[in-house]
């Protein structure tokens, strides 16, 4: 219950993470060039775009990996920009990274509990391991399993599960779907929204667009690290520009 | 005859146990962040001073002045690497050489500075206690810096295998991304290794004092045979260091009752020569660590 009594610096509580006008970059090349969206509490929201558009390194500036070279970052009603990670992870945006970045000389259960190590998580431990098993039965029968021995699927899962045992509000994808057997990219996919339905939101950065935009209730996309196109997941499936660029047909 | 080789193989093995010491200090660093600390010894140097200065000044024996300089030595560690360390980690390897060269320098330099250059010597009654065994003759401060030593290790291997700080370090070590995805403070778990590493090191300089004078261009010696320890043994296998760390004690012993106890050195570097030829990874080292 929030009453607005005129003077909040925070933004609509609806607006649970907001990037304005962010940019980065390595070196002197700018990667993300002034890119604005956000993320409604609850929504499901893609960033869709080719190899190179900056999709990554945007996910990266959220989280406080790459420095924000302009514009700002909010989450949860903080101004975000500038933190370093493990304070962003205590505010409960989690990441799942691209390539999963699962730590392969370790169990999967040790893997679940390095993602659990937050202030904000590590009391809840035990019970996040539960949820996490309750819905990857396959990394229960694995759990002491070292990670680098998982498929390229239950890689994915652990590195989701990973991100689920910090207690997050929010959780970003990266390519959650590469490199996966066509069966396991369906299954991801139903996982997402089976996360969101628990009431995570959901930032998911994809290069399979089609699927991303039918899950995602907005999209938007990213060319040249700018955001080309923003709008209903359905109807940017159906904009002529999508279609021919990125659907083929 | 046989007994005294005995009790010249005893006398090594006991001060290789410390020698492993010292190499595990070096060791985890290593492991962990890929760094040489090429100012090892002089950390070793550090510990000695600080059990020679609490014996003489409020005859505190090095057992219990122990916890201290593991302390004084974790908190330098840290901030070195907190403030300093952790921005050369991505520099190329000859600038962080330098970084290590010139702290190693620095901390000769203010030893000979604050103390001076002559060899001070931590005598006490326990200095003179012999423990005997059989026809073995163990000088009693040996033993137990080889006890003390050994259970350090230990403790150190099996915290780095089961709790979960020491399973964040292996995950930060292999996966800085991913760690730096979940929220792993790396800046803050490298320092603590940084830390972790000189404690070793000073622990062990405690350790040796009572039988080794201390003064300040040791340090030279206790950097060169961390190396060669880790190398015998292996990078980044603490098994290995310890191992390695025997076998040196060992080596130098031998050498020095049977050619010359100046040319003690010689045996060690043989042995190091050798295992470099036929093993170059170390003797229980993974062909993956070694760099």
């Amino acid at each position: 219950m929030s009453v607005d009594v005129g003077f909040t610096h925070n933004p609509p509580a609806t607006r649970l993470l907001e990037a304005r006008a962010v940019s980065a970059g390595y070196g002197g090349a700018v990667v993300v060039d002034g890119v604005s969206f956000h993320v409604a509490s609850g929504e499901t929201v893609a960033i869709v775009g080719g190899n190179g558009a900056g999709k990554t390194t945007l996910i990266r500036t959220l989280a406080g990996m790459v420095p924000c070279l302009g514009g700002s970052v909010a989450f949860a009603g903080a101004d975000i920009t500038g933190w370093d990670t493990p304070r962003i992870c205590e505010l409960g945006l989690a990441q799942v990274p691209e390539g999963r970045q699962v730590f392969a000389p370790l169990t999967v259960e040790d893997n679940l509990r390095l993602g659990g190590m937050l202030r904000r998580s590590r009391r809840d431990t035990r019970r996040n391991l539960e949820r996490v098993y309750a819905l990857f039965p396959r990394l229960f029968e694995r759990r002491e399993q070292l990670a680098g021995t998982l498929s390229g699927g239950e890689q994915q899962m652990l590195a989701i599960g990973r991100a689920l045992m910090a207690n997050p509000v929010m959780v970003m994808l990266d390519e959650p779907s590469l490199g996966l057997a066509p069966m396991m990219v369906e299954q991801m996919f139903t996982t997402v929204s089976e996360l969101n339905r628990e009431g995570i939101s959901i930032l998911l950065v994809e290069q399979n667009v089609a699927e991303s935009l039918r899950l995602c209730s907005r999209g938007y996309v990213l060319e040249n690290g700018q955001v080309a196109l923003e709008g209903a997941g359905a109807s940017l499936l159906a904009d002529d520009r999508v279609r021919q660029a990125y659907l083929g047909f | 005859m046989i007994d005294q080789y005995a009790n010249i193989v005893a006398g090594g093995l006991l001060l290789g146990a410390v020698y492993a010491l010292i190499a595990t200090g070096l060791n985890i660093i290593f492991g962990v962040m890929r760094v040489v600390n090429f100012a090892h010894g002089e950390m070793v140097v550090i510990g000695m001073y600080t059990g020679y200065w609490a014996w003489s000044l409020v005859k505190l024996p090095p057992l219990a002045a122990l916890p201290f300089a593991a302390a004084l030595l974790f908190g330098l560690g840290y901030a070195f690497q907190r403030l300093l360390g952790n921005r050369f980690l991505t520099a190329p390897q000859h600038v962080q050489f330098i970084l290590f060269i010139g702290l190693a320098l620095m901390i000769t330099g203010l030893h000979a500075m604050l103390f001076g250059p002559e060899p001070r010597g931590l005598q006490s009654e326990a200095s003179f206690a012999v423990y005997r065994v059989g026809f073995l003759r163990l000088d009693a401060t040996r033993v137990q810096a080889a006890v003390v030593a050994v259970i350090l290790v230990a403790a150190l291997g099996l915290w780095l295998r089961f709790s979960l700080t020491g399973k964040a370090l292996k995950a930060a070590a292999t996966n800085p991304v991913g760690g730096r995805a979940v929220g792993i403070r790396i800046p803050h778990l490298f320092a603590v290794t940084a830390g972790i590493g000189a404690a070793c090191a000073g622990c062990a300089g405690v350790l040796v004092a009572p039988f080794f004078d201390t003064q300040p261009y040791l340090a030279a010696d206790y950097t060169l045979l961390a190396f060669i320890t880790v190398i015998v043994g292996g990078l980044a296998s603490l098994p290995g260091a310890m191992l390695g760390g025997l076998l040196i004690g060992v080596a130098e012993a031998l050498a020095a009752y049977t050619v010359a106890p100046s040319l003690k050195s010689l045996f060690s570097y043989a042995l190091l020569i050798i295992v470099i030829l036929a093993r170059p990874v170390g003797l229980l080292g993974k062909p993956g660590d070694a760099h």
